[in-house]
């Protein structure tokens, strides 16, 4: 079976202004989204308040959580504590639980929060409420930036030893642009932020990564082997005849993301999204992002002939 | 087989048994226990009589157990599910009270053949299983005693400095007024009030009652500085937590400040508490202190049997390898222990006894400098300060007081000037010493801590949650079962084979690392093996292509194979780097998910080549073909 034919030859190269202006223009508005916006953080970047409840009878977590539910909070965690009659309630306080100033309010909270619950079984009792910091403290955050500049540098090295400067910066290029619309779209959406999806997102960037490297190795195969090389014709044959296994492996790793999304529940939910909107993003700019900018950089057959011995440079040296 | 080697045959056979054996612990699903143990010394021994008691008990209220035994020290209670466990746990502590610590425990059902060669299951993260929670308050006084000593020994020395008279530099009793100077007359109170402000810009100088020939002074410590202070009491204190419990590899954990004074520590799958406690509420510091003299000097004898102290000097006596004599020390430190950002025990080369070898930081190094260049041939002390918390009944309630401990564990001269680098030694044990480098590595604490509360939590997600992901699992991975199937045939179903047992060989080798699992775990695992049949898309594609170009299909099997090796591993080695990244900068989740991901891609560059390759082969081999199914 194929879908694809295997004698394909769109030329994607040809609309490479317009492809190239629009991902520069996707850049620029989620750095624009970004910033206005900002990201949604989660509980375990901005701290929230914790409560505990009491039972006078046992009580599952479940029922709590959709007592809650129906009450309108959602995103809470809820624990069972020391035995069957006791709940921990963590989340994020919502504007109606802030007072004039803008700080969290104990009461508010306490009394929004514990209607439901009274509401949905009588013998619920408060028994004690906090607020209480980040998960994720300041350290860890810029641990996150240095693990991305890591990333980056490390994929540019890798890239310039095995191909060529010129895949090196295409790449990561393509790479920024992937992560900050995966991030863009994320808040544009408002879609909670949170260590899951921060893993997600730097699954993106691996995901991504490993998608364009697919067609630089088939953009070096090409050349190596052609006589007459013209760069253009050379870049879009290459597109064209890793398409296939682009989209079929976007399409798989897309099907499990999908069941994940689908049926995986609320603790995969932010995950499974954010990277279907890595997986697209980064199918796309495999296909009409990456090898413009190759083009543009200027790449050739001359550089990436393999170093042979009778390089005449090689034979004057001691 | 002639293009495949028996080799590689022997390699793809073992892999797949070590994936299966090593995998196959986490098939058998932990029982859920309540396990008691004797809470303090004087409590009767966990025996017979009372497992008889706890049966009795369980029976009157109609719940069911598994097993009742006695095991070592300690009875162990299993039950069917977690909601028996609970109204077990619940039934036996009304039953026991306070002196036995009832505990919930996930006793394994692994076969003992199994761990007997390592094979054990994943421990299961916070969200899954749930763990231990510590509910801790930090002991702010005690910064602040220390920071008010040291502004009055600011204080003194500046007066005494401009030659202005003075009766005496106090703490005040009130709390919140700080130091007290008592001054001669209201001239001298008024350039001692400048002189302060002047110098201390944190202390905020009012004058205070003046009778006959005392002046009074007050300064306090201005309250944005406090709040700064308390504030980064509790940063620190966070930070060095962080470190105690990465340094001791409990993965996943939750650390988080509640109000103003209080840490929530949660830690995932610990079962015995008391360890926990041990390790994450150690309070154990080191001070650099200049010495008044030698231990056992006549001094320090003199001063340890009438109790007459020099005011600027703290007693305190040499730990008991030292031989236990008193000595006089300053009472300012010259370094602190959170000055300290590293320590290593070692051996001192010249007398053969356990050492710590300690690097302090810049404003440590140059604090260290300066007093030993200026101090050649004076003692200086290292004091080891400990705090333990000592419970007492006070009107029938529980009271918890902070006990400081306090020994010099070494006071020699001075030989030469030295800085960021140096050793301790007079430590008892290699062991002792190690001991303390790790708690020192992991940083002080700014302030000691009590643990206030601490119980067992379930799991945050809750059963239908996990049932759920699991399910999205197994949903995933079904499809692009049938997917790859469906769209390469045979090559398809050989690959469908390789990618079941990538997932064996994850769980395996994820299993024998301890990995702990958590539902960003899981989904690190699907979107592995989602990825993972991308290098069998690549050997597909190629072999389709080698066909198209007119190769034989043996030919085509071997360029499709050779060709996209090439591809795999440049796409692979890069990924490997990204996961490489969250691996090791990252912490918690990231961390976690990190090493999936890592550990997956190197377990499918081996199935998704190696693997489907001899199968491939097996199938191929030796008949002649007309056509390949791909």
């Amino acid at each position: 079976m194929e879908i694809f034919n295997h004698n394909s030859n769109i030329h994607f190269l040809r609309i490479r202004v317009f492809s190239v202006a629009l991902a520069v223009v996707l850049m620029i508005a989620s750095v624009a989204v970004i910033a206005t916006r900002g990201l949604n953080y989660g509980l375990d970047f901005t701290g929230g308040v914790s409560l505990v409840v009491d039972y006078a009878r046992p009580v599952q977590t479940g029922d709590v959580r959709d007592a809650l539910d129906k009450g309108g909070i959602d995103n809470t965690v809820v624990q069972s504590v020391g035995g069957s009659r006791e709940v921990s309630i963590r989340m994020q306080p919502t504007k109606a639980m802030l007072d004039a100033k803008g700080q969290v309010d104990l009461d508010k909270v306490a009394s929004i929060v514990m209607q439901p619950l009274k509401a949905a079984r009588s013998d619920a009792t408060l028994k004690s409420r906090s607020s209480v910091s980040a998960e994720v403290g300041a350290e860890l955050k810029s641990d996150g930036m240095v693990a991305a500049v890591f990333v980056i540098l490390g994929i540019m090295a890798y890239l310039w030893i095995r191909f060529e400067r010129r895949f090196a910066i295409a790449a990561v290029l393509t790479e920024i642009h992937d992560t900050l619309v995966t991030l863009g779209i994320l808040a544009l959406v408002r879609r909670e932020f949170d260590m899951t999806v921060l893993a997600s997102v730097l699954a993106v960037i691996g995901y991504s990564i490993n998608d364009k490297v697919v067609v630089f190795d088939r953009i070096r195969e090409l050349f190596r082997l052609a006589r007459k090389a013209e760069p253009e014709e050379i870049l879009n044959r290459s597109i064209n005849s890793t398409l296939s296994r682009t989209i079929i492996t976007s399409l798989f790793t897309g099907i499990t993301m999908a069941a994940l999304f689908f049926f995986g529940g609320q603790a995969v939910h932010n995950f499974a999204i954010t990277m279907l909107i890595g997986i697209v993003v980064g199918t796309l700019s495999s296909i009409f992002v990456a090898s413009p900018i190759l083009l543009w950089l200027g790449v050739s057959k001359k550089d990436l002939m393999p170093v042979t011995r009778e390089n005449p440079e090689l034979a004057r040296r001691p | 087989m002639s293009d495949f080697p028996r080799w590689k045959y022997a390699l793809v056979a073992l892999a797949m048994l070590f994936g299966i054996v090593y995998a196959l612990p986490n098939a058998f699903v932990p029982l859920p226990a309540v396990q008691v143990t004797a809470a303090n010394q004087g409590t009767p021994p966990v025996d017979g009589a009372l497992r008889q008691k706890v049966a009795d008990a369980l029976a009157k209220e109609h719940i069911a157990t598994d097993e009742l035994v006695v095991q070592g020290d300690h009875l162990l209670a299993t039950f069917a599910n977690a909601d028996v466990q609970k109204s077990g746990a619940d039934a036996i502590k009304a039953l026991l009270g306070d002196p036995y610590t009832v505990a919930f425990k996930l006793q394994s059902t692994v076969p003992g053949w199994l761990t007997a060669i390592h094979a054990n299951s994943m421990p299961l993260g916070l969200d899954l299983q749930g763990g231990v929670h510590f509910l801790m308050q930090v002991d702010q006084s005690g910064v602040l005693d220390k920071l008010e000593n040291s502004y009055a020994d600011d204080i003194r020395s500046q007066l005494r400095g401009k030659n202005i008279r003075y009766e005496s530099v106090t703490r005040s009793t009130v709390a919140g007024q700080g130091i007290v100077v008592v001054l001669r007359s209201a001239a001298d109170r008024s350039s001692a009030a400048d002189l302060i402000a002047g110098n201390s810009p944190d202390l905020a100088v009012t004058d205070g009652p003046s009778t006959g020939d005392r002046y009074v002074l007050y300064a306090a410590i201005k309250p944005t500085k406090l709040r700064d202070i308390a504030l980064g009491t509790i940063k620190q204190n966070l930070a060095t937590l962080r470190n105690r419990i990465n340094a001791l590899g409990v993965t996943e954990p939750l650390i988080q400040q509640q109000g103003e004074d209080h840490i929530v520590v949660e830690l995932a799958g610990v079962q015995d508490p008391t360890k926990a406690k041990q390790l994450i509420g150690a309070t154990a510091t080191l001070e650099y202190r200049a010495s008044d003299g030698y231990p056992g000097d006549a001094r320090a004898v003199e001063a340890a049997q009438s109790g007459n102290i020099p005011p600027e000097d703290n007693l305190f006596y040499t730990s008991p390898n030292l031989g236990h004599l008193p000595v006089l020390v300053g009472k300012r430190a010259i370094v602190t222990g959170d000055q300290l950002v590293d320590a290593s025990s070692g051996v001192d080369p010249n007398n053969g006894t356990p050492s710590v070898n300690v690097t302090l930081n810049a404003s440590g190094a140059s604090k260290m400098q300066d007093f030993t260049n200026n101090n050649v041939g004076k003692p200086m002390a290292v004091l080891l300060i400990n705090t333990v918390y000592e419970t007492s009944t006070v009107n029938g309630k529980e009271v918890r007081t902070p006990k400081t401990t306090t020994e010099v564990i070494n006071d020699a001269q001075i030989q030469s000037p030295f800085g960021k680098q140096f050793s301790t030694n007079g430590l008892g044990s290699p062991k002792e010493a190690s001991d303390l480098a790790l708690l020192l590595k992991s940083g002080a604490l700014a302030a000691p801590m009590d643990i206030v509360e601490q119980y067992v939590i379930g799991p945050s997600l809750g059963a239908e949650n996990i049932r759920k992901g699991f399910d999205a699992v197994m949903l995933g991975l079904g499809l692009v079962l049938l997917a790859a199937a469906i769209y390469y045939k045979l090559f398809g179903l050989v690959a469908d084979i390789a990618l079941f047992f990538n997932l064996l060989i994850l769980v395996a080798v994820m299993s024998m690392i301890g990995v702990t699992l958590t539902m960003p775990g899981i989904a690190g695992i699907v979107l592995t093996l989602g990825m993972a049949i991308d290098a069998n898309v690549l050997i597909c594609e190629r072999v389709r292509e080698e066909l198209r170009n007119g190769s034989t299909p043996h030919a085509a099997i071997h360029a499709g194979y050779d060709k996209a090796w090439a591809t795999i591993l440049d796409a692979n080695v890069t990924h490997l780097i990204a996961a490489l990244a969250l691996m090791t900068m990252g912490t918690g989740a990231i961390r976690g998910f990190g090493v999936t991901l890592g550990i997956g891609i190197l377990t499918s560059m081996f199935t998704s080549v190696v693997m489907t390759h001899a199968f491939t082969a097996l199938i191929h081999g030796r008949r002649k073909l007309k056509t390949l199914s791909v």
